[in-house]
Parts: C-alpha cells; structure tokens; sequence
C-alpha cells in the first residue's frame, strides 16, 4: 500500500493554507460525530464510565446485591494494611524483578545472534515465536505437567544431573520463579520480534563509519547499536512491567482459586476479592493502587528517558 | 586494506594507525558462526520441548506418565486420548464460540477503529485534540480496572453468560486501534480526497472507496493482533460466562483440566487441540504475522 502511494509524484505543497474544501464548522462537527459515534459510545460506557463508576466503588461497601453505602477511605487503608494484600504486592514485584529483566537481556541477545544467522534467521524465528501465538491456558497445562514433581520430565532432568528439583507450585520459594519461567518462554519470541525490528532499522553506514574509526564490537555497542534501539528498550520496558504487573492466567489455571498465599499476585487478589468475595469495594480499591503504581512506574521511566533514549527524529 | 582507507578519508584520524590488526577480525570466523548457531539451535530446542511433550504426551496411555526416567516418545500409541478430550466438554461448541467471537469482533472493531481513525486525521471537530488525548490515555488503563464496573453494567444490561459481553466492548472500543490507524492515515496524501471531493464525493463515499482500500495493510496487521489477542483471551470470558455451551476454547480447556485432573493425557489432548489452530497458521503465515507484530512496536 505505501508502495502504491509512494509512486505518485511527491505533492508540492505550496499552498500553506489547509487544501482541503473549507466546509462549515457545524457541518464538519456532525460528520465527525458520525465516524466517530461507534467509538466514542464504546469510550463512554466501557472505558470512562467504569473508570468513573471504579473509584465511587473504590470509595463504598458492596457486595453488588442491596444497598451502598459511602466508606470514605477505609477500603484504601484496609487494602495497605492489610498483611495478606501486602503479600501479594510484594510478590507481584518480585515476579516483575524475576521476569523482566532476564527477558529483555536474553531477548536482545537473540535479536542480536538472529541477526547474524542468515538465512536460517526465519526458520529460529519459527520456534521463538510460536508460544507468542498459543493460548496462555494451553501454555499453563503444559507447565502444570512440566512443574508437577511426581511427573515432570523437567524434575527428573534437574535430579539426574544431582540438583534436587522443587515442587515448583507448591513450594513458596518457587512459585513465584516458576511463573516467571512460564512466562518468559511464552514472551521472548514477541521481545525477539520487537529487537529485531529494531535493529534492523539501523542504518549499516553507521557501522561501516565506525569501522574506519577503528571502534571495537564493544565501543559499537555502546555507542551505536544500544543508543540507537534505546526506543525500542523503553518501549519493551514500559509494556512489559506493565503486563507483568497485571499476571493472572498462569496462576489461575495453575492453582484455580487454591494459590497459597506465596503464589498470589495483585490481579489473582483482585478477581478473587471481587468474584468469590464479593466485596467490590475492597476489590475496586486494590485495581485503583494498582493502576496509580502502573502510572507512577511508567511516569518515571517516561521522566526519565530524556538521559539515554536517543530519538533520531 | 585499513591504509588504503586511511588515505582517502577524512573520517580516520591518527590516532586509529594500529587498525591493520582488524583486518583479521573482519574474515567470517566459523568458530563465532558455529557457537551462534549452537546456541540459537539449543534454545530454539527449549522453545519447541514444552510442544512436542504435549503433543506426544496427548498419544501417550496414561500408564506411562509415570516412566522413570521419561521418554518423549509413546511407546505405544493411544489417539483415543483425543476422543476423551472432544467428548469430556463441549469441544466442538467451543471451538466455534471461540472462532466467531474472534473473527466478529475483528472485523467490526477494524471498521470502528478505522472510522474514528479518518474522523481524528482528517476532519476539524471542535475539541479533536482533547477528545484524542482522552483515547490515548486509556491505553494506560490496565483491564482489570475496570472489570468490576463493566461486570456490573454488564448485569445491567442482561448480557452476563452471554456473548454479547465479549463481542460488543472490544468491538466499540480499541483505542490502540484507533491511534495506529489514525497514523497511517495521515500518511495518505490528501489530494486523492481532494479530487474526490471536487468530483462531489461525500466523506463516506471518500472514506469507503479511498481510504479503506489503503488502509489494508496495516489493518490486516492490526487484525491479527486482534484477533490473537480474542482468540487467546482467558480473563473475561472467565468473568462473564457461567454456562458450559458458551465457553471459549480457553475456559474449556481450563474447566477439563478442574474436571479431569488426574487424566494428564487426555489434558493435553485438549491443550494440544486448542493450540493446533493458531500454530498452523502460524506456521502458513509466518512472516505476515511477525511482522504485522512488529509493526505495532514501531509506531507506537
């Protein structure tokens, strides 16, 4: 399609005025509206509206059946005091620290290799990337059999070279390591993907030029190749602590409604306060931290992207 | 080769003399090409292990899960582990609730999206900038935020154990959607509506017979991330849905695995069932659908 576009001789915009046939400005409102009815409808009542209806819950008692009544802030100083919530908190960040960082590096060292392995580049990429498209239910029976001690071929590799493998779901030390693992074999193939485009997007003058200067593999990754994919890492880095942040189907089809405490993550806390609790107040008042924490986090590494993200344009 | 170089550029300044070592680093070294590949190839392995133990598991008689230590291979092949899987829950049921809903809801949501996507690069509205301001910061918003309201409004409104809580919110809001479109929008030159619009065209007409059509591309990208993304979804299809002939393939898989708990290979039956789909696809359409992913990292 841009292929298309780009063969038409490039416009000559001499007219600084907008082109287009001035129309009435009540006119161009109600034609607008008409294309953007659909969404704006869908912004309304899916969107801000139960963002809105989240934080009066956040703010009430109720159990969804008779009466609300206002709680003022108790709900938000049960939810941080509360020792079980905490909990989940806590493991919730370590699962990010335990699941973030080894995937972006191992991402973009694969990116790196799948650069250079020619043209069997497509043929890895295969295998990287097909857990990407597979359901997270599928990938989670999967492990549940690869984490189950009595039966995992995984424990009886780990016991045969003399360490002795885990109950990975049912050990607290572990549980927490073992989503991380799931999810870092379902989630590198995208990160690879993401790096590769990256990369590529890289102009080889680059190299070349540092070639002629004498610069060493090391000084050009640093000074080329990390600089000029630092979009790309604070991209991964944003979405991916995002969607850390938000776990829940590995634990869910794991431990169903069973997770010891060890396992439990803010979300499973969520659905579980809410859906087998029934206190939407409580519940709706943890989605409210969380959603300030993810605003928080992200602002700062928005805040803090002008001392290394290198912005060609 | 580093001299010759040297003197016809003014990139090179002195202190870079003792380059003519590099020359030997330049040639293709085979050890660093075999490490990579032996590398690449070891985790290429580890990716594809976790398959092909749960397909060759789904043949496997249960009496083997047990085998110390564990063979990949059954030794004795047992396909009806797939007749328990299609037959403990309502396979078939599921496996188009999980289509339609998926295909449905990509194809509507692409022609909403792309609709409000003309609207925000194309047409001057009163409070345009704002009102797209609002769509991007949505994208902020994690699911589960609003999850409670939109189970209670979807009370409300009857549509609780219904499809019509799964089609109808991802169809009428996507405002990831909207934003990538709107970017490729903008990059159409304008003077093709312009002719339209000299030749009396409305902004309907325009948009369906010009605009559309050159919106394929990354609407066909921003339909395979959607669809992916339903077809995969597991949480609110958990959340809204109650009634067995209504589940997606995700919630079936999950309710045989709470159903069947020890009948490990009949599970991976089901879980190689619910995979099989998607993986050849992918399989067929590999390049498209890396790269239609790839495109969503860079334009946003």
């Amino acid at each position: 399609m841009t292929a298309t576009v780009s063969t038409t001789p490039p416009p000559v915009k001499t007219d600084p005025a907008p082109p287009a046939p001035r129309r009435r400005k009540g006119y161009d409102n109600l034609q607008a509206l008409g294309f953007l009815a659909p969404q704006l409808v869908g912004l309304i009542v899916f969107m801000v509206g139960p963002l809105v209806f989240a934080i009066v819950l956040s703010l009430s008692n109720w159990s969804g059946f008779g009466n609300r009544s206002w709680a003022g802030f108790d709900n938000f100083a049960y939810v941080l005091t509360d020792p079980d919530i905490r909990q989940s908190a806590i493991n919730t960040i370590w699962f990010t620290v335990l699941q973030v960082p080894p995937m972006m590096i191992s991402a973009f060292l694969i990116a790196l290799m799948m650069q250079n392995a020619g043209k069997l580049k497509s043929f890895y990429r295969t295998f990287y990337f097909a857990p990407v498209v597979t359901s997270s239910v599928a990938v989670a029976a999967i492990w549940l059999w690869l984490f189950n001690p009595d039966i995992s071929p995984l424990n009886s590799v780990l016991n045969s070279v003399g360490i002795t493998a885990p109950d990975w779901l049912q050990d607290p030390s572990y549980i927490i390591p073992a989503f991380a693992i799931v999810s870092i074999w379902q989630g590198l193939g995208y990160q690879i993907v993401m790096f590769m485009a990256g990369l590529q997007s890289i102009s080889p003058t680059m190299y070349e030029a540092a070639d002629i200067d004498g610069a060493s593999e090391v000084q050009k990754m640093f000074r080329i190749t990390l600089p000029m994919i630092s979009p790309t890492i604070l991209f991964l880095s944003i979405t991916s602590i995002i969607s850390s942040f938000q776990i829940f189907d590995y634990i869910y089809v794991f431990l169903d409604t069973n997770a010891p405490q060890a396992g439990r993550t803010i979300v499973y806390e969520i659905v579980q306060i809410a859906f087998t609790e029934f206190n939407f107040g409580v519940a709706s008042a943890v989605a409210v931290c969380l959603f300030v924490s993810l605003l928080v986090l992200t602002g700062l590494q928005l805040a803090a992207q002008r001392r290394w993200v290198h912005y060609t344009e | 080769m580093a001299v010759t170089t040297a003197s016809n550029t003014p990139l090179v300044t002195p202190v870079d003399e003792g380059h003519a070592r590099r020359g030997g680093r330049r040639r293709p070294i085979s050890v660093a090409r075999i490490v990579l590949h032996v590398v690449l190839i070891v985790g290429s392995v580890l990716m594809a292990l976790p398959f092909l133990w749960m397909i060759f598991s789904a043949f496997k008689p249960l009496s083997e899960i047990f085998l110390q230590p564990p063979r990949l291979l059954p030794s004795e092949w047992q396909p009806s582990n797939f007749v328990d899987a299609v037959t403990g829950v309502p396979f078939a049921a599921g496996l188009w609730n999980s289509f339609y809903i998926a295909a449905l809801v990509t194809i509507l949501s692409l022609l909403t999206c792309a609709m409000a996507a003309y609207a925000f690069a194309r047409i001057r509205f009163r409070g345009r900038e704002p009102l797209f301001l609002v769509f991007l910061a949505t994208m902020m918003i994690p699911a589960q935020m609003t999850i409670i309201p939109l189970y209670i409004i979807m009370g409300q409104l009857g549509w609780v154990d219904t499809h019509l809580s799964l089609l109808v919110p991802p169809i009428l809001f996507n405002a990831f959607g909207v934003f990538l479109l709107r970017q490729y929008v903008r990059n159409i030159p304008v003077e093709l509506e312009e002719a339209a619009a000299i030749d009396g065209a409305s902004r309907a007409r325009i948009f369906v017979t010009i605009i559309l059509p050159l919106l394929r591309t990354p609407m066909a990208a921003l339909g395979i991330f959607i669809f992916l993304a339903q077809w995969n979804n597991f949480f609110h299809p958990l959340i809204f849905l109650n009634t067995q002939e209504y589940f997606t393939l995700p919630l079936l898989v999950n309710q045989f695995k709470g159903q069947y708990s020890s009948d490990w290979t009949s599970l991976m039956a089901a879980a190689t069932l619910a995979a099989a789909p998607l993986l050849i696809v992918f399989i067929i359409a590999q390049r498209h659908i890396v790269e239609g992913i790839a495109l969503q990292g860079s334009k946003s």
